[in-house]
This record gives C-alpha cells, sequence and structure tokens, in this order.
C-alpha cells in the first residue's frame, strides 16, 4: 500500500502499516505545555492518580501567553507550572524565551517524523519540520503526561501541490489565506493537508512554519511538509536516509488534491470575523487602519520583521497608527537587534515587545474598541479576539502590515 | 446513555469558535462557575443567563472551531446544557467535550428544521423528535463510548491507575 507522510510517520511508530480511519494509540515524542492551560493540566493530572511523569526529558513547559503578566492571577499559571517540574524533574521549562510553537522546533525538540502533541491548537505548526503535531485539551494532555500514548484516528490526507515562483510582495501567508479561503475554515476537518511543490521546496523553514501553523484554521488535524536539506540545516542534523525516507510514496491515496500555481496568488487578507473571509487587498485599499499588530507564531521570525522592515526603512509609521512589532522568540529579537532589523522598525515609530502570545489573543495590550481596524499578521480574526466583539481584524502578511502601518490605511 | 430526554432549543450558526463559546480574558479564572456568565459573551452577551440545565445547542457546521481551550466544552457543561447537535464539530472541541462526558451529536438536518424556542426529544445514539419530525442519529465510535461509559477520560484514567 501506497502512504501519505503522514500515513508513513504514523506506521514508523507504531511498526505495522495505517490506514486511513484506522483508530491507533501512538507513542508521543514531545508534550508541549503552555501558560494558559498549564494549571489546569496539572491539575487533572493528579485527579488521574499518577505518581510519576511518563519522561521527563519528552515534557516542555513554556510560558508565553501569560508575559509580561496584565491580570492579577496570571502568575499563579507560573508557580503551578514551575512546582510541578520540580516535582516531577522536568528540565525543560522556558520562562521567558518566546511563543511556544516558535521554541518547540527552534530550540531543537521536534525533529522529522516526530510525533508531538500540545494543549494549543497552533501546535500544528511542528508540521513544518515533517513532524505531525496537534493540539489537544488539557484532559488528554494529562494522560499522555501519565502513560507516554493517547489513540488517535489516522486522517485521510488533502494534498496541496504549488508549482513556481511566488511574484514580488506574496509570501507564504497569502498563499496559506487563499487555501482557507478555499477549502473554508471546516474544509479540512479531521484530515492531514500535506504542502508539497517546487514552490513550498523553495520557501525556507520559516515560511513553511506560517502555513502548517495555520492549517487548523481549514480544521485540519495536521498541516505538514515534506522535510529536506533545509529542513535538516534548520534542525541541525544530518540529511540522511532517515529524513529522505519521510516522503509520500508515489501513487498514494487522498481524499482531495488542490493544484496552484505560484503566480496566480496575489496579496490577500482575511477579512472580519472570519479566516476563510479572504479578499485580495486591492478590494480592500483605503480602509483607515487604527493599529498594525507585526508577530506571532504565525508571522513574528526573522524574515518577517526584515520584510516589513525593507518597507519601512527610512519612513514613519502613520501618525494615527498604533504599529506594534513582538519578535516570536528570544533569539528571533536578538538577530532582528543584531542586523538592524528592531532599529528600523523603531525608527519608523514600533512599539517593540517582548516575545510572547498576549497581542494575539487581547490579552496582553493593543486591545481596541469598538469598529477600530486592526492589520495583524497572526492567525485568527474571530469576534472579540483583540478587544471589544466590533472590533475589525484583518489577517495579512507582514509586508501587508508594514505598508498599512506606513500608509495609515490598507495599501496593495 | 440511551434514555430519553426532553430539551429545549437554543439555535446557534455555523462557525461558532472558541473564542466566542468563551474568550482568552476569562480562561484563567479560578473556577468554570466563575466563567459560566461570560459563556457566548461576544455573540449573545444574554444567553449565559438564559440558559437553563436541561437546554440543547442546535449549531450549523463547525461548531468549536479555534484554540484548543478545554474551558470552552466544560463552560457549556457547567450551564448545564444537555447536548450540542450541530452539523458538524470542529475535531479538538469534539475531543474535550467526549473527554468531560458532554455529548455531541452531528446532524445535517436539525439545524434547518428547527428555531429557537423548539422543544426536542432526544434518544442519543438513536433519534431526535422535533415538531413532530424525526431526526436519526449515528453511536459513536467505541473507544470513544468506553470513555463516555466511563464517566470521561479521568474517571478512565482513575481506573486505569487502580483508583476506582
Amino acid at each position: 500500500m501506497k502512504h501519505t507522510l503522514v500515513e508513513k510517520i504514523f506506521g514508523n511508530k507504531v511498526g505495522h502499516e495505517v490506514k486511513p480511519g484506522d483508530i491507533i494509540t501512538v507513542p508521543v515524542d514531545w508534550c508541549m505545555v503552555d501558560d494558559i492551560m498549564a494549571k489546569f493540566c496539572i491539575g487533572k493530572f493528579e485527579e488521574m492518580g499518577f505518581t510519576k511523569v511518563y519522561d521527563p526529558e519528552k515534557i516542555v513547559l513554556i510560558y508565553d501567553h501569560f508575559l509580561p503578566s496584565t491580570q492579577a492571577d496570571d502568575t499563579v499559571a507560573f508557580h503551578a507550572g514551575d512546582a510541578f517540574a520540580e516535582k516531577y524533574g522536568i528540565k525543560n521549562v522556558h520562562r521567558t524565551d518566546g511563543i511556544c510553537h516558535q521554541l518547540m522546533t527552534e530550540a531543537g525538540y521536534v525533529k522529522p517524523g516526530d510525533i508531538a502533541f500540545g494543549t494549543d491548537s497552533h501546535t500544528v505548526t511542528y508540521g513544518c519540520v515533517g513532524a505531525f503535531s496537534t493540539g489537544i485539551g488539557y484532559t488528554e494532555m494529562a494522560g499522555i503526561l501519565g502513560t507516554g500514548e493517547i489513540w488517535i484516528k489516522v486522517p485521510e490526507t488533502i494534498k496541496v501541490q504549488i508549482e513556481g515562483k511566488l511574484n514580488e510582495g506574496v509570501t507564504s501567508k497569502d498563499v496559506i489565506l487563499r487555501i482557507i479561503g478555499d477549502l473554508t475554515a471546516s474544509g479540512a476537518t479531521y484530515q492531514a493537508l500535506e504542502f508539497c511543490g517546487s514552490t513550498v521546496s523553495d520557501m525556507s523553514v520559516a515560511s513553511r512554519m506560517t502555513m502548517t501553523n495555520m492549517a487548523v484554521e481549514a480544521g485540519a488535524k495536521c498541516g505538514i511538509c515534506i522535510p529536506d536539506e533545509k529542513t535538516a540545516e534548520y534542525c541541525n542534523i544530518p540529511y540522511d536516509e532517515k529524513i529522505k525516507n519521510l516522503c509520500p510514496d508515489e501513487g498514494a491515496s487522498y481524499s482531495k488534491v488542490l493544484t496552484y500555481k505560484a503566480e496566480d496568488f496575489v496579496p490577500v487578507m482575511a477579512c472580519p470575523s472570519l479566516v476563510d473571509n479572504i479578499h485580495p487587498v486591492s478590494e480592500l485599499k483605503g480602509t483607515k487602519v487604527d493599529e498594525v499588530f507585526l508577530g506571532s507564531c504565525t508571522n513574528g521570525r526573522l524574515e518577517d520583521l526584515q520584510a516589513a522592515a525593507a518597507v519601512l526603512k527610512g519612513r514613519k509609521k502613520a501618525p494615527h497608527v498604533q504599529f506594534i512589532v513582538t519578535p516570536a522568540s528570544r533569539k528571533v529579537y536578538k538577530e532582528a537587534l543584531n542586523d538592524g532589523t528592531l532599529e528600523i522598525l523603531s525608527k519608523a515609530g514600533a512599539i517593540i515587545t517582548t516575545p510572547g502570545c498576549g497581542l494575539c489573543c487581547g490579552r496582553a495590550g493593543g486591545v481596541l474598541t469598538d469598529d477600530e481596524v486592526v492589520v495583524a499578521t497572526n492567525n485568527r480574526n474571530f469576534l472579540g479576539r483583540m478587544g471589544t466583539s466590533k472590533v475589525k481584524i484583518y489577517l495579512a502578511s507582514p509586508v501587508m502590515a508594514a505598508k498599512a502601518a506606513l500608509f495609515g490605511e490598507i495599501t496593495e | 446513555m440511551s434514555e430519553t430526554f426532553k430539551a429545549k432549543i437554543w439555535k446557534l450558526d455555523d462557525d461558532i469558535d472558541t473564542d466566542i463559546v468563551l474568550p482568552t480574558e476569562y480562561l484563567a479564572l479560578k473556577t468554570v462557575e466563575d466563567m459560566k456568565p461570560y459563556a457566548f459573551s461576544p455573540l449573545r452577551p444574554e444567553l449565559a443567563a438564559q440558559i437553563k440545565p436541561g437546554d440543547m445547542i442546535v449549531a450549523g457546521k463547525n461548531f468549536g472551531c479555534g484554540s484548543s481551550r478545554e474551558q470552552a466544552p466544560e463552560v457549556v457543561k457547567a450551564l448545564g446544557v444537555s447536548c450540542i447537535v450541530a452539523q458538524s464539530f470542529a475535531r479538538i472541541f469534539f475531543r474535550n467535550a467526549i473527554n468531560n462526558g458532554l455529548l455531541l451529536i452531528e446532524n445535517p438536518d436539525l439545524h434547518d428544521a428547527v428555531k429557537e424556542g423548539d422543544e426536542a426529544l432526544v434518544t442519543p445514539g438513536e433519534k431526535i423528535v422535533v415538531n413532530g419530525k424525526e431526526f436519526p442519529i449515528a453511536s459513536l465510535p467505541e473507544n470513544l463510548m468506553e470513555i463516555l461509559n466511563a464517566g470521561g477520560l479521568v474517571k478512565a484514567m482513575r481506573k486505569r491507575n487502580g483508583l476506582d
């Protein structure tokens, strides 16, 4: 039987062939628990009656949503996490290093072919290195922490093949937004999205992360890219036979195949208040903007900050715009500081914040009031996510976000 | 699981995301009881106070899309909602609901056939009857029934650990 990449990963792990629809119990290579869910997860773990974790080396605790803390009880999460880590010998605790989904690959945890679960829906991001990863609730995570395994239904796979070279000013964000628009917000529910073709091969791992990060916005169980030499370099591992074998079989069976030509993509935005409400920027130009947010696990990497800096170099943001930049991690922050990117953005009038998730979920800064408009590079424009339920959130690429900051209105 | 119950319908549409079910700002409140007044607040701020124990929610497609927050199904269960019938559910919400013992039922037709305030007779695993019309419903896969029958994942794990 021929297999898609996700079927291969599961087959390798359970030691026998699997097919879509099979309900299997898989061993878990990585567990990511974030601060919002930590105390609830720990509570469930104890309620379940476990006395030890299955493997402290495989558990990563990351504090990112509540930093800097903004509500009186936020730090309770850190105390709960720290006490749990101490009690069970968990050494992988990141207290101010950045957004969980950035760190799980950047800090060297998840590698090609691994199976990872996290207490946040954007755990799908790690498919960028050819791993299976997905989000779960804290009760299920508590179960994994104790047993090291979880049941999963082997998903069908949708193949998304993109060939050719993207036009100037078009990024992987525009690509994934268009794909979500075509699939709709539920079009890939329970399924895997496998991204392939020369356009994806040409992308940096950072650009691929933007794509896999948003797979869940089409309902997908995971998004995955085929690991290659770039992946090996990013993961700091040899490009060997093991990685080369992590590719879909010729003739594998897909539930659907979407084929795109790279040159057909144009800059787009997801308009209020649905991620699949996609419109070309050309239709939206002139919309007045109150805030621009550049950052998040979707688009807070060095290349994203650099793309914005290229637009803003030697220029100033529009006076009325609140322009907030959040690097995805401390490492990204440092790199952007060292290469002058942050200086350009700061001189252009940006507020540069510590790495974290707060802006994206309206939890730490940048919250807006009725009828205000924000152009943001994150992944969700849900009702009330960045302020009141009448705030209008437009999701965009870093290039389009920078232009909106510069001109104070959506600009092509 | 197969006992028939009567439930008043609250109707919601497509793509009810978990930020609507419970916004991020309330996720760190001390208990699920504290979160109850804010359920569905971005969309219908008055709804949480109107829902009475035993009522049901009937929604369109992709209910529970978005974040993995388990507080979403927990708060719905805490409001006393007996079940959610939707055209489809987002996968993380689906798993979280089952793990917390909240009954979810997929049905393609019910949403378009009922209005808010209608009363339904629900027989889990069999059918829903509203306004004299019958809507057949499927039963869940065996491994999920095991979790539901154990009373949720916590209880299933306690049993595994020899505690109950």
